[in-house]
């Protein structure tokens, strides 16, 4: 771990100097070019040429396999999980690139609790850590998860969203998000194979910024973006991430006399006075604090917290994830008949994007919020940010796994209330 | 008649070990090879064999936008009569949501017998069933009935009259030698044993192709590939 870490936000390839963004370039020593393969000749780049500058090319391939060639640039430290369907093909795929060589360790949890322990562990000594699970194994795991945000530990877990009640099914069905919203993380939906190489690397800048120091979720849904095969643009796979600078972050690793881990270990619960309500208070507001600030990172790299399609139309179809896919489609045929129908697709769940929905929705007469879960989570949330509540027609909904047809969308966006 | 349809859904259903998802891998894939838009879903339970397994592929000229099982196929193909005969299906009846004039496809050396209500309902949507011997072309041409999903690939690639033969072949290439697919343990198992079964990979893909060129050679000797050729399936919205 010798990478050299430059920290800045100015554009990333100056006129004067064409290799500006390499802040690390195995090649340098000549000798060494015969020898360096794999991970070792691996250029770390700036994350801003990365994410936005960076040539591009297309592939067809799985979810599974655009969230290997994610990891396999994100200089991960440490990937801990344990296998469940349809998580199990992904971190398959991690194994390999374990094997050669782009991630330093990979550990075998004992179950999901265990799992997201141990995250918490890799990241307080400082290391990127990256995990996944779906459904049940987020429930299991979900005790630690929400310990993370106190903790302040970036992390990055991925999330393939299948059915977590019962009667049980292994299909998509993203009411686990839901279970997510209000532990502190970063929450980010992604609708496609695209998305899923793209947000984990935006997920773990995002969240080692100092200024953050929050654990991030990438959430997609099972099957439909894992184990479906479509179009991923990709920077060359001699490109990396800098490492993860933990001695610049917002809280030491490892100190037991500062917080947070002091905090672990003189827990407010065994001196309950108005001292430790008001640190707890203070961490709290802390924690959302930095959500909101987490805002400007994630809307620079993601090129907006939101995307609009059709933007002055009269009605508005509000969607993340696999509706959004769907949506798409309804967008397309609804325009073929001559409706006047517009898309926002919400990439990040949390921090929600309140201002930009409101800015974006203003106009809009009617908002239709199709869904892939039973309990309609999206509706909620979205109607707790904007006015005018009215307006909006919380469905359709599908659940269980199956997908949904496009025709529920153009229903509902015909049909009167 | 009507133009040519501006994009396919292809819904494939049969049971677990018949290697139905690498199918739908290797049409999909044939298609992107022979320059037009596709994607494919797997759709399954816990995987063991004689389960019900499906794959959807959408093939398109344009953008593709849509994701999950396919609802409204224009073409539905059974890998195995247990899909009918034993209701191992996502859907009941296996035709549920198939397009007026929408062909079925189905792996049987002899006419299934169907309800006479399904008859009925078939005939009313003017739907093709056809019935083509993949396991026996499998055995014939491979040796294995493990190629019976060649043959489906290469009879659904006919009757759509995409992706051609030189595509099919470099998919099933892809699929076999450098940098293959992702597969799921049970698939991973089976490619084992599918190899041990060759001296070589190289004459795995070669018997392998020869299954799809002969289940293509048998559905243009049937006359089946002219449907969709002369344009009277319905064109497809989604």
């Amino acid at each position: 771990m010798s990478e050299e870490v430059k920290e800045s936000t100015e554009p990333h390839v100056r006129k004067d100097d064409p290799r500006s963004h390499v802040l690390s370039d195995p090649a340098s020593k000549p000798e060494d070019i015969e020898e360096k393969k794999g991970a070792a000749a691996q250029r770390v780049v700036d994350p801003d040429y990365l994410f936005l500058e960076a040539p591009r090319e297309k592939e067809f391939i799985t979810g599974s396999e655009a969230a290997k060639e994610s990891i396999r640039r994100a200089n991960v430290d440490i990937a801990i999980a344990y296998p469940i369907t349809p998580q199990s093909e992904t971190m398959q795929q991690v194994g390999y690139l374990y094997a050669e060589g782009y991630i330093r360790d990979y550990y075998r949890g004992e179950e999901e609790i265990g799992v997201m322990s141990a995250v918490a562990g890799a990241s307080r000594a400082g290391v990127r850590v990256l995990t996944a699970t779906a459904g049940p194994g987020l429930m299991r795991g979900i005790e630690a998860i929400a310990a993370w945000p106190g903790g302040r530990l970036p992390s990055v877990l991925l999330v393939m969203c299948r059915v977590v009640n019962a009667p049980l099914a292994i299909q998509p069905d993203n009411v686990e998000i839901s279970y997510l919203l209000n532990a502190g993380g970063i929450v980010l939906h992604g609708e496609n194979q695209q998305d899923f190489y793209d947000y984990p690397l935006i997920a773990f800048m995002v969240s080692e910024k100092p200024e953050v120091s929050l654990p991030a979720a990438v959430a997609v849904d099972g099957f439909f973006v894992t184990h479906a095969r479509n179009w991923v643009s990709m920077p060359a796979e001699d490109l990396k991430l800098p490492m993860r600078d933990c001695y610049h972050e917002a809280v030491p690793m490892m100190d037991n006399e500062n917080p947070p881990i002091r905090i672990a270990r003189d827990a407010p619960i065994q001196k309950s006075n108005f001292i430790s309500y008001q640190m707890h208070a203070a961490w709290q507001q802390e924690i959302w604090a930095a959500q909101e600030r987490s805002k400007k990172w994630l809307s620079r790299w993601l090129r907006g917290l939101i995307e609009v399609v059709n933007p002055k139309a009269k009605t508005m179809i509000v969607a993340s994830g696999s509706a959004v896919s769907q949506s798409r489609e309804a967008v397309r045929q609804a325009t073929e008949r001559g409706l006047d129908v517009g898309l926002i697709k919400i990439k990040s769940i949390r921090p929600f994007p309140t201002q930009e929905l409101n800015e974006a929705l203003d106009h809009a007469e009617k908002i239709v919020v199709p869904e892939f879960n039973y309990i309609g989570w999206l509706s909620k949330e979205l109607k707790a940010a904007i006015d005018r509540t009215d307006r909006v027609f919380a469905g359709p909904r599908v659940y269980g796994g199956m997908t949904m047809p496009t025709e529920m969308i153009i229903d509902a966006i015909t049909n009167s209330k | 008649m009507s133009k040519r349809a501006k994009r396919y859904s292809v819904r494939m259903a049969g049971i677990g070990g018949q290697g139905v998802v690498t199918a739908s891998h290797v049409l999909s894939n044939g298609v992107i090879i022979d320059k037009g838009e596709s994607t494919m879903v797997p759709f399954f339970g816990s995987e063991k064999r004689m389960a019900p397994v499906e794959s959807y592929v959408r093939i398109s000229e344009d953008a593709i936008y849509e994701i999950g099982e396919i609802i409204y196929p224009n073409v539905i193909v059974i890998f195995h009569t247990q899909v009918i005969t034993h209701g191992k299906s996502y859907t009941m009846p296996f035709y549920t949501g198939l397009k007026e004039n929408g062909v079925v496809i189905i792996n049987s050396e002899t006419v299934l017998e169907l309800q006479a209500d399904e008859e009925k309902e078939l005939r009313d949507m003017n739907a093709q069933v056809y019935h083509i011997p993949a396991s026996q072309l499998a055995i014939d041409f491979a040796g294995t009935e493990l190629a019976t999903n060649m043959a489906m690939v290469g009879a659904i690639s006919a009757i759509l009259g995409m992706p051609g033969p030189e595509a099919i072949e470099k998919s099933i290439r892809e699929r076999f030698i450098g940098k293959g697919i992702v597969t799921s343990g049970g698939t991973a198992a089976l490619d084992n044993v599918i190899e041990k079964k060759f001296a070589k990979k190289a004459v795995l893909v070669e018997k392998n192709n020869d299954v799809a060129k002969a289940a293509r050679a048998f559905v243009v000797e049937k006359g089946w590939d002219r449907w969709f050729a002369e344009g009277r399936q319905t064109t497809s919205v989604n």
